[in-house]
């Protein structure tokens, strides 16, 4: 099966600012990334805090340039300069999905936003597109006329995802989706996620934290430390067993959670 | 006797649409050396909880209870003086969002310095003071697993990662010599290598010092891994309250079912990919609450019943209010 997006040697740096005094901390680097998901598949990139992977998730929808390596969608190389055509087919899904949408505009603005910039729609179909989608993630058409704080946590996440599924994108990247959401939403919107990615065929690549759902919905796993790669595979195989020394210390920990015993 | 024991908590707000119950009778108590979780999903009234022990709710509120005793002593009637006096010294509260409840303007070694009372320093001659506060504060650093000492005291809160200035706040807590702990989502957002850290902190501090902790938070794994009891919030009323094991094993209320469910890493046969049990709908907003169970419209086992308010129930040392709890079959 080929690749729906593949990633070979990405590096990135981060490039400090100059300062007249240099701080002495190193600047953050991400060396040597490779993994490629094919549609309908699931990626989870796990690690600590720092460790990269907001870094990587930004990099792949094109918020940071990358300094060498190359993204590729379909077999296709995506240049920094290809903005449109990663707009339209890999589309974010960012951690604090409150403070992401605008408090200030309609959530069917919002959406119609990102429509308006990225297609040529007539007035009437970019409305229907938009019916469309509400339904599609299990809103109304009504909650077009809705601000952001008339809606609760897990209705805005739906809101996140619509504005994510409203182009039809092939990837969808996700950045903590379900941390911050509580328990009985937050299986509704795993839910939600399985079922969209089983009738689309999304590539969903999300970063988490929770190895419970890792393990639930990913195929495959990319563990992370330090801006490198410490392990990747799927996901069954990398939970049962694991190589690296790290990353059998995360899953230990998380056993022994789950266990009670530490 | 129990170190706080909280009888039918009522706590009502005042909104434009008029007075709201937001704490409808909670009761719950935290026995000495106990570790009693409270669960409940976020706007289920967690933190007002924490908020009217210690007494930081603003006073147009209308608290009501049965009874709110700390140690045999009514916290609601007594001088304000006094009650001040035994939250500062018996009661200490880990906030949620550590990094942003510290004072951002002062070094972390100041704000532990200052912390300390001074019952602790009572007998030095004033020059040698500092110096012992510095000493205890490094000490109570070093419990809670700070090495670098030197380097912590005096950086800002934005200057330290979020695990440490966890680790910092239940140090700030632990200075004053507590009886009872409350901390309030100590573990949100964390990987799970740290968040061991801190339960193993919290379960070494429950050993070595005896102390009581009452664990507020809605992650469910590290609550089932270290509290002994267990009490279910659901839009300001208790759903259920009991001893951890027998609420895992087997649970009285919809609510604490649909709970367990939602957690997939505590369902092992449970195929990947494949949809998890959930409730419908959402957690109502305030002023919409539902009269009667509040749970109703969401409940899977609701019936016509459910409109009056369950009264409590209980089975041994189990309490629970539901009309048709689980272990009876639904008609």
């Amino acid at each position: 099966m080929s690749a729906l997006l593949s990633v070979e040697n990405l590096n990135y740096r981060h490039k400090a600012k100059h300062a007249l005094f240099k701080s002495k901390t190193r600047p953050f680097q991400l060396k040597d990334v490779n993994f490629s998901i094919s549609a309908g598949e699931t990626l989870a990139i796990i690690g600590d805090n720092g460790s990269g992977k907001s870094t990587l998730a930004n990099l792949l929808v094109g918020v940071y340039k990358p300094t060498s390596g190359l993204i590729k969608l379909n077999e296709k190389t995506l240049a920094a300069k290809h903005t449109k055509e990663r707009c339209l087919n890999i589309r974010m899904i960012f951690q604090n999905t409150k403070e992401s949408i605008n408090p200030a505009m309609t959530l069917g603005d919002i959406l119609d936003e990102s429509l308006v910039l990225n297609t040529k729609l007539s007035a009437q179909e970019r409305l229907e597109q938009i019916d469309k989608t509400l339904r599609l993630v299990g809103l109304l058409p009504e909650h077009r006329y809705f601000y952001r704080h008339k809606l609760s946590d897990g209705q805005l996440q739906r809101i996140a995802l619509a504005r994510a599924l409203i182009l039809n994108p092939k990837v969808i990247v996700a950045d903590e989706p379900f941390a911050a959401l509580d328990p009985s939403v937050r299986s509704q919107t795993i839910n939600l996620f399985i079922r969209l990615q089983r009738e689309l065929g999304l590539g969903f690549v999300f970063i988490a934290h929770n190895l419970g759902i890792v393990r639930h919905i990913s195929d495959r796993m990319v563990v992370m430390q330090d801006g490198r790669v410490v392990e990747s595979g799927k996901t069954e195989v990398l939970i049962n067993w694991p190589k690296s020394e790290y990353t059998k210390q995360l899953i230990h920990s998380y056993y022994s959670l789950v266990n009670g015993q530490y | 006797m129990p170190l706080l024991d909280v009888k039918n908590l009522t706590l009502e707000i005042d909104t434009a649409d008029g007075w709201i119950k937001v704490l409808d009778r909670v009761s719950f108590s935290i026995k000495d050396k106990e570790i009693r979780a409270l669960v409940g999903e976020s706007g289920s009234g967690k933190s007002l909880v924490v908020k009217a022990i210690v007494g930081a709710l603003p006073e147009r509120w209308k608290i009501k209870a049965d009874r709110m005793m700390w140690q045999g002593e009514d916290l609601l009637n007594m001088p304000q003086q006094k009650r001040r006096k035994i939250t500062r010294e018996q009661i200490a509260v880990v906030y949620q969002n550590p990094a942003s409840s510290l004072d951002p303007s002062a070094t972390l070694g100041d704000q532990l310095m200052e912390a300390i009372s001074k019952e602790q320093l009572l007998n030095c001659w004033f020059w040698q003071k500092q110096q012992r506060r510095k000493k205890i504060a490094i000490a109570h650093l070093h419990k809670v697993g700070i090495r670098d000492h030197t380097n912590c005291m005096a950086s800002y809160p934005h200057q330290i990662s979020d695990d440490m200035c966890q680790k910092f706040m239940i140090a700030l807590a632990l200075i004053s010599k507590p009886k009872l702990l409350i901390a309030d989502d100590p573990t949100m957002a964390m990987v799970a290598s740290t968040k061991i850290q801190i339960l193993k902190l919290f379960k070494h501090l429950n050993q070595t010092r005896d102390l009581s902790i009452l664990f507020v938070s809605h992650d469910l794994l590290s609550i089932f891994s270290m509290a002994d009891s267990l009490t279910v919030l659901y839009c300001g009323q208790t759903v259920e309250t009991g001893r951890m094991d027998r609420i895992l094993k087997r649970p009285l209320h919809p609510y604490t079912q649909a709970l367990l469910d939602s957690a997939p890493s505590f369902s092992r046969g449970l195929e990947r990919k494949t949809d998890l049990p959930t409730l419908d709908g959402s957690i109502p907003p305030l002023r919409h609450l539902p009269i009667g169970c509040r749970l109703g419209p969401r409940c899977p086992r609701a019936q016509k019943e459910c409109v009056k308010t369950p009264e409590e129930r209980r089975i041994h040392e189990h309490f629970y209010r539901c009309h048709f709890p689980i272990h009876r079959p639904s008609r």
